[in-house]
């Protein structure tokens, strides 16, 4: 809140008798405020790195069908430190958006089992079991492809 | 222990200049004294024109919120041991207009209140000899926590989306609206569809999570917001799927 002049006194106020509000600006700089403001922007921030990703998996799928010369320049471009650098990032904030998202999942469902609420914590449980669980399947489908 | 605290109260006199001001007020720092405590005192003893709003001094009447060294709080329930030495900043509720010093206009939020219709609503009305609408413990458990809501508007100052963008109905306004949607004495939850589901609605959410955070009474309006949204997403699909909208 910074300490901005006050509105000037509208006719219709002045008519009643009342004396002008005070309209509190919003800094620019209000995310900076709380951890948990600059912890939510970077949050939708993240959006454009899941994006990235996307594209990145486009383009390793064009290449692939274009052929082995495409692959292996697809392959060079992506070992750039510069290209590793953008996906350490993009992997840090996709992590984030996949935790913050699936902590969000018990907020956003209440499950009842026989009348009684499904603890919020085992619904978290649960979606990060799936994570892992899919996880680990692919990661059994690549060392067997090696 | 020191015995005095330094209260640093915004005050914003709209007859004197066209600013809010800090103006600094010792007060007796006592184990049992609140913020409201101290303001009482620099009423009584200071400046009689300090303006704020309070009542019940039990966090039940939801009067007393304010902005207590950065963080939005019922005055009441806010204890000044917690922040001493001091100094303790006290600031009008964050995002609202400011009437005079810490009194805010809470018109916004009233008129928001309204348009989700926190009443209990019946398609019909049962003859009054047919009885109570009845209901079982696990069925008030559904909406209970919801109900606990006291109208203190310290989720709406603690929501940067409503800070950014004043046309969000907010979160106690869902809270409560999702407080009558889950009793199953009423029957309103589709004329409320309208307003929740909506840009303004829950969709204006982006959870930050700060209301809850922000709430005395641990009513949790942003898994209010987020449930609904659950919902509301389910219902604008039977909209493609069924015939006449699923309504």
């Amino acid at each position: 809140m910074s300490a901005e002049p006050a509105a000037a006194r509208t006719a219709a106020d002045a008519a009643a008798g009342r004396q002008p509000l005070y309209q509190p600006k919003v800094s620019r700089l209000w995310w900076l405020r709380r951890r948990s403001y600059t912890l939510f922007v970077l949050r939708e921030l993240s959006s454009l790195f899941v994006g990235w990703f996307a594209v990145f998996l486009l383009l390793l799928i064009r290449a692939v069908g274009q052929g082995e010369a495409d692959y292996q320049r697809f392959l060079d471009w992506a070992a750039n430190p510069l290209v590793v650098l953008l996906n350490l990032v993009a992997l840090g904030f996709v992590t984030l958006h996949a935790v913050t998202w699936f902590n969000l999942a018990p907020k956003a469902m209440v499950v009842k089992v026989r009348g009684q609420r499904v603890p919020p914590q085992m619904i978290a449980m649960s979606q990060f079991g799936g994570w892992v669980f899919v996880s680990l399947v692919l990661a059994v489908v690549l060392v067997g492809l090696l | 222990m020191a015995d005095r605290i330094t209260l640093q109260v915004t005050r914003y006199r709209p007859e004197q200049g066209s600013a809010p001001e800090v103006v600094d007020y010792e007060v007796p720092l006592r184990p049992e004294w609140t913020v409201l405590d101290g303001l009482n005192y620099i009423k009584d003893q200071h400046d009689g024109t300090l303006s704020y709003r309070w009542s019940c001094r039990m966090g039940i009447c939801g009067s007393c919120g304010m902005t207590v060294d950065g963080d939005p709080k019922l005055s009441c329930g806010t204890f000044l041991t917690d922040y001493a030495p001091g100094p303790v900043r006290v600031e009008p509720l964050r995002n609202f207009p400011v009437i005079r010093d810490l009194v805010i206009e809470l018109g916004d939020f009233l008129r928001k209140l309204v348009r989700v219709q926190p009443w209990l609503t019946r398609a019909h009305n049962r003859p009054i000899d047919a009885g109570e609408y009845l209901q079982t413990p696990s069925e008030l458990d559904d909406y209970k926590q919801f109900s606990m809501c006291i109208n203190c508007m310290l989720c709406y100052s603690a929501c940067p989306v409503y800070a950014l963008e004043p046309t969000f109905i907010g979160p106690a306004a869902i809270a409560l609206a999702q407080r009558y949607n889950l009793d199953s004495r009423d029957e309103g939850s589709a004329a409320r569809l309208d307003v929740l589901n909506d840009h303004d609605g829950v969709w204006a959410c982006t959870f930050v999570g700060e209301c809850t955070t922000a709430c005395p009474k641990h009513v949790d309006p942003a898994g209010a917001i987020q449930r609904y949204k659950l919902s509301a997403a389910l219902e604008s699909m039977k909209g493609y799927v069924m015939p006449r909208g699923g309504r």
